[in-house]
């Protein structure tokens, strides 16, 4: 993990990113700056281009970069492949991850945590110790698939912490879990010294209410339309829409 | 004419029949004699062999959490000694010299004319083991037994019989390995089981050959009311050729039977692998499941299910990983159900490593080939029910010796 990042100088910088996936352009010139200890969120409505802002960013190789680039502290990652950029400090919880059959839960948090993390207790702290000699993500549901997924991220301890509908499919209860996890990740609790940043996807807002976030972004048809208080613009977007949003010039 | 005539006469009659499947093989081509091997009443003693070449065949040379052994090195018997209580092995020769009634074991489970290889082992000098396990005797520690070729051109003739009386629990761990430098070499393996009544056996076996090996086990199994017959078999080094399709028969209401299968098929490795349950009384129930990656070899997995009568319940799983192009895979399972109630299912797929599951490894920081070797990892790390956990380590240990040289 590359640790302390230089004074004023953004965790994570996407410079005019365009990205297109299976031929078609889905990302047509996005900008966005994420200094450290911030956190930002994303809106957009369905088809927006949200998820592959986040798999680009963590390079999966179907989301190609045809132009810009996506700059980890100070360095330019556009040409590295995931692994490089997750040994660099980019973490990601997938929204659909698949079923890797045959390796356990508690194999997939050794692997993160280069078995530097002790799983039992943080998988106990997550309701999921009876997860663990289970085959990864085989038969989860959707919350217990979120929960898995900040395990994995705990273990892995990113500076970058990518998060996609990280609320979706889960109930009341596991929702405050769920929220204290990530508050975690992303050292909340520390005012002066937090390092960590983090870029959530969020559609109903609802993680707003246990993680305070410091921008807002609002994504329509591949640029970044909107930028500011997160709570305004999730506030203007349940009045008005994203149609009404996207005509804001702010 | 006496039963051992009518043998001998009916495997004179196959001598010249080919297998049902699997290449034919020229037996005249094997002609080396076998080497002389003496007996040591201690495994530690054993010089032929080193702890590590033991250990790749599963077998343990202290000895420790091991209720007895036997390793046969090309034609001869070397150790035999049963530790504990109410367990018996013994050459098979030598235990057909001893016991009257093994006669009535003798291939009956295997028919000495299925084709060319069973009559050889009948035709000719063998050996192989013989394990009982007394009526009600239960083991903690697995018996294990090593089948070493060391003699290049030699045919390793073995004729295995293991017999658990009612109510007893027996835990077999099994290896079959040769020197690496042989370039020719033939191991033909019988090996019946007699699973009675209310009786349980495990038999984990690891093969480990060298290039120039062809294999031709032949396997029957009876398991009688309530028995339970569970068989691991592990092969993921090179071998020329391999074809085996093991047979259990289910004659008691309640028996079970479960094969599990993992096999990698290394470039220029032609395997030819099945299991077959044939579920003839109510309640019983069989499990099939092969995982096969290859990684340039050619491999046919084949499964069947014969549901012969009502209330049995069968299933069979098979799946094939295609590593590298010029890999085949051919699964062939097959379902047969004579009698309308009947619960009987499959499921094969085959195809190569999913992209997002590579994707989803390399995420977490592992490197595309870590990924790969994590999920092919995954892929043969077969869940198995039922097997005690000395057993389970054990076979992950000797699935993990295999894995580090294999894949």
């Amino acid at each position: 993990m590359s640790g302390s990042h230089q004074d004023g100088m953004p965790a994570l910088e996407l410079r005019d990113l365009h990205v297109e996936v299976e031929g078609k352009e889905i990302l047509r010139g996005v900008n966005l700056s994420i200094r450290s200890g911030e956190t930002h969120v994303l809106f957009g409505p369905n088809g927006s281009g949200k998820t592959t802002l986040l798999m680009a960013v963590m390079g999966f190789p179907r989301y190609r970069v045809t132009a810009g680039s996506v700059i980890l502290a100070g360095e330019d990652v556009t040409a590295l492949p995931p692994h490089e950029r997750a040994r660099r400090g980019i973490g990601m919880m997938f929204q659909r991850p698949p079923t890797v059959r045959g390796v356990s839960l508690e194999q997939m948090a050794s692997i993160c945590s280069r078995d530097e993390l002790d799983v039992r207790e943080v998988a106990g702290e997550l309701n999921l110790a009876d997860f663990l000699t289970r085959d990864v993500n085989h038969g989860f549901s959707g919350g217990e698939i979120k929960r898995s997924e900040l395990l994995q991220l705990m273990a892995q301890n990113p500076d970058v912490v990518l998060l996609d509908e990280p609320e979706s499919g889960v109930d009341m209860e596991n929702l405050q879990l769920v929220g204290k996890a990530i508050r975690i990740l992303l050292q909340k609790d520390l005012r002066r010294k937090r390092k960590k940043c983090g870029l959530i996807i969020t559609h109903t807002g609802y993680i707003l209410d246990y993680v305070e976030a410091d921008q807002g972004h609002v994504l329509c048809d591949g640029v970044i339309v909107c930028s500011g208080n997160p709570r305004e613009q999730l506030e203007g977007i349940r009045r008005y829409g994203f149609e009404e949003c996207a005509k804001c010039t702010r | 004419m006496h039963a051992i005539d009518e043998i001998k006469e009916k495997a004179r009659a196959a001598a010249g029949k080919p297998a049902a499947y699997g290449g034919d093989l020229d037996l005249c081509e094997y002609t080396a004699q076998p080497g002389e091997c003496a007996y040591v009443e201690s495994l530690q003693d054993l010089e032929e062999l080193g702890e590590e070449e033991l250990a790749r065949a599963g077998v343990e040379k202290s000895g420790r959490e091991r209720s007895g052994s036997f390793v046969q090195i090309d034609g001869t018997v070397v150790h035999r000694k049963a530790l504990e209580k109410g367990l018996e092995i013994l050459g098979t020769r030598e235990a057909l010299e001893k016991y009257d009634w093994l006669w009535d074991y003798y291939w009956k489970a295997v028919a000495v004319d299925s084709d060319k290889y069973t009559a050889d082992v009948e035709l000719n000098p063998f050996e192989g083991y013989f394990m009982r396990a007394m009526p009600g005797s239960r083991t903690i520690y697995p018996l294990q037994a090593c089948l070493y070729i060391r003699q290049p051109r030699f045919v390793q003739r073995v004729h295995n019989i293991i017999i658990a009386e009612e109510g007893s629990e027996l835990h077999i761990i099994t290896g079959c390995a040769s020197r690496h430098e042989i370039e020719m070499g033939l191991h033909l393996g019988v090996s019946e089981f007699y699973v009675k009544k209310g009786a349980r056996v495990t038999f984990t076996m690891v093969h480990n050959w060298a290039e120039g090996m062809d294999v031709r086990p032949r396997t029957g199994v009876v398991v009688e009311e309530g028995g339970l017959f569970m068989s691991n078999y592990i092969c993921m080094e090179a071998v020329r050729s391999l074809q085996a399709y093991p047979t259990a028969r289910l004659t008691g209401p309640g028996a079970t039977a479960r094969f599990n299968s993992i096999v990698v098929g290394q470039p220029g490795s032609d395997i030819d692998l099945g299991s077959r349950v044939v579920l003839g009384a109510p309640g019983c129930s069989a499990e099939i499941i092969s995982r096969a990656v290859t990684k340039g070899g050619r491999i046919v997995a084949r499964g069947h299910l014969k549901g012969e009568t009502a209330g049995i319940k069968a299933h069979l799983e098979c799946h094939g990983l295609i590593l590298e192009e010029g890999g085949l895979i051919y699964a062939v399972p097959e379902l047969e159900g004579n009698h309308p109630d009947v619960d009987m299912s499959h499921e094969a797929a085959v195809g190569k490593i999913a992209q997002e599951e590579v994707e989803y490894l390399m995420a977490r920081g592992l490197s595309e080939e870590e990924a790969t070797a994590v999920i092919v990892r995954g892929f043969l790390n077969v869940k198995i029910e039922g097997l005690p956990p000395l057993l389970e380590r054990e076979m992950r240990r000797m699935m993990e010796l295999s894995e580090s040289k294999a894949l």
